[in-house]
């Protein structure tokens, strides 16, 4: 029953002209980043070959490209979970989902997977471009997975609050605002400071970057997946609470 | 399609004391009802009078504050998934994805009720069939009529077959001849299923009933077969046309006469107590009197003045 809802969350999200445009603006843009990044590279690469340890094309290429990347997925996020569940109660869609014989638990991790597998394709996409390196280069396995697992979790993370916030409202707009804000919020929270307080560590945990910054550097820590998984289930829990509080308010 | 041994009489709907508040107002209000199979129930009522609320409730779309409401034999709080199994489900706005065709519309309906590909398809060409869509399957649900679309409503109610059919204002933008035919598919499935179907057109009633319920502000008003409906029309005016007519004070004294209309060339209406046969006493009188009867009719109320009569008797009540 999941998987009939994904499923035609994923195809809705083709018929719409949004998501395609999303695609080719995300790819032309990192497409760009990445001929700069490789142009820097092949600059450097002279006085990179006299260094001992010296940083390699993962770590000058296609790290700085997953940073871009994961800006791109905060930007584009809101505007495709915006509809996911606003949508459906503004045009009185979600009564069909209601009365059929699924529970609200379904009803979100269905929508959830359907925006979910698009954005894993949009970082499948991204991984393409470092991955057509590896003709003429010796690439880092290691840190490219961990780069396209921290993106992968961050997707998953984007996508729940982005679900959570369309569950709150009948207005799309409002939903990708509200979306778009959050993330932001989570993505400075620890602009408040650097310091060694307790009240900027947790600042810290709680930023979204940060943790995405160990796995760039190809660090998988148990801490920073608990994160990502935490944040996504918390979001996710929030949406199917609110989904059944709708039956009762009306 | 159902099982062979079909038990007409069966319960399928019962309602126990359900109740359901927004904010302030009580949209409904202690109501008790069943439906069998067999039936077609038509709810009747002015606008927010608690239909859609209830049936809204029936489908599981939202949650009473009081009351049980067991469909099927499963009660909708304690197993949601096999009592809504049971259930079709149109509400007032046919749900549809603008962006699918409409045999993808359907698709995806049979499939989140549980029917595999093989079934799907096969559900698809019988409804299909039956609400009169098969030349539209590959056209989108957003670009189609308003008749259309309701038909679609219709058709992916039907889809999973259920015993149990809740369809909110089903006729609604259908022209005439629409209208007839789906008028005719709720009859003729009322006959193995049991339909809810709420609607302002008392014609339509006549024409799909056999049970009928009225609600005023969140209250049951009346609840009977349709037949009980139409015993109140019991006669309670005679519409007379005298050549010489008395004054008008004469005629208000005749025994049992209530009220006495001048509709202006020597026609009068006569309104009486219930139950009584006034046609010998104007008679008796005329003849006394040397009124010259031309012409007595008894007049019948017609159920839409039974339904004012009904909706508003009990405001002042209340």
């Amino acid at each position: 029953m999941i998987g009939v809802i994904a499923a035609r969350e994923w195809r809705g999200l083709f018929l719409s002209p949004l998501a395609w445009t999303l695609l080719a603006v995300t790819q032309a843009l990192l497409a760009w980043i990445f001929i700069i990044l490789i142009n820097d590279f092949q600059n450097l690469q002279g006085r990179l070959a006299g260094l001992e340890h010296a940083p390699g094309v993962t770590d000058l290429v296609v790290a700085p490209l997953f940073r871009v990347a994961a800006w791109a997925l905060l930007l584009l996020t809101p505007l495709l979970t915006m509809r996911l569940l606003s949508e459906e109660r503004r045009t009185g869609t979600l009564d069909l989902l209601l009365s059929a014989p699924v529970s609200a638990t379904q009803i979100v991790l269905g929508k959830y997977l359907g925006v979910l597998i698009f954005l894993l394709g949009v970082v499948a996409l991204t991984a393409l471009m470092p991955l057509a390196l590896m003709t003429g280069a010796a690439l880092d396995g290691g840190k490219l997975l961990a780069g396209l697992l921290g993106l992968s979790l961050l997707a998953a993370s984007f996508a729940a609050a982005g679900l959570y916030l369309s569950s709150l409202t009948a207005q799309p707009l409002i939903a990708a605002t509200a979306t778009f804000g959050l993330l932001l919020a989570f993505w400075i929270v620890d602009a408040v400071g650097a310091g060694q307080g307790i009240a900027s560590q947790f600042f810290g945990y709680l930023s979204l970057p940060r943790h995405h910054d160990a796995l760039l550097l190809g660090l998988v820590r148990s801490e920073d997946v608990a994160y990502y998984l935490l944040f996504s289930a918390a979001f996710l829990g929030l949406t199917i609470r609110r989904l059944d509080n709708l039956r009762l308010r009306g | 399609m159902l099982a062979e041994n079909v038990m007409i009489g069966e319960i399928l709907v019962a309602v126990e004391r359900l109740s359901r508040r927004y904010g302030e107002t009580q949209a409904v209000d202690t109501v008790n009802f069943t439906l069998e199979r067999g039936q077609v129930l038509g709810f009747l009522g002015l606008n927010g009078a608690g239909k859609s609320t209830t049936m809204r409730m029936l489908a599981g779309v939202l949650a009473p504050d009081a009351g049980r409401i067991v469909v099927n034999g499963a009660d909708l709080l304690d197993q949601p998934r096999r009592a809504k199994q049971a259930v079709g489900y149109l509400p007032e706005q046919p749900p549809l994805y603008r962006e699918l065709t409409v045999d993808e519309q359907l698709h995806y309906s049979a499939r989140l009720h549980g029917l595999d590909r093989a079934a799907s398809r096969q559900a698809m060409a019988r409804v299909k069939e039956r609400c009169g869509l098969t030349n539209v399957g590959r056209r989108l649900t957003g670009n189609l009529s308003k008749g259309y679309r309701q038909r679609v409503g219709i058709a992916q109610a039907l889809l999973h077959d259920p015993p149990v059919l809740i369809l909110d204002e089903p006729t609604v933008g259908l022209d005439p001849v629409q209208a007839r035919e789906i008028r005719a598919l709720i009859r003729a499935l009322g006959q193995e299923r049991g339909v809810i179907l709420s609607t302002h057109l008392l014609p339509e009633v006549q024409a799909t009933c056999s049970h009928v319920q009225i609600m005023r502000a969140g209250r049951l008003v009346f609840a009977g077969a349709l037949a009980e409906l139409q015993q109140r029309r019991q006669s309670t005016c005679v519409r007379i046309r005298l050549n010489a007519p008395p004054p008008v004070a004469d005629l208000a004294r005749l025994p049992t006469i209530t009220r006495v209309e001048e509709l202006g060339g020597g026609q009068f209406r006569l309104h009486h107590v219930a139950d009584v046969a006034l046609a010998p006493i104007v008679l008796d009188q005329a003849r006394a009197g040397g009124w010259e009867l031309w012409e007595l009719t008894p007049e019948q109320a017609s159920l839409e003045q039974i339904f004012v009569e009904l909706t508003l008797e009990q405001e002042t009540v209340a």
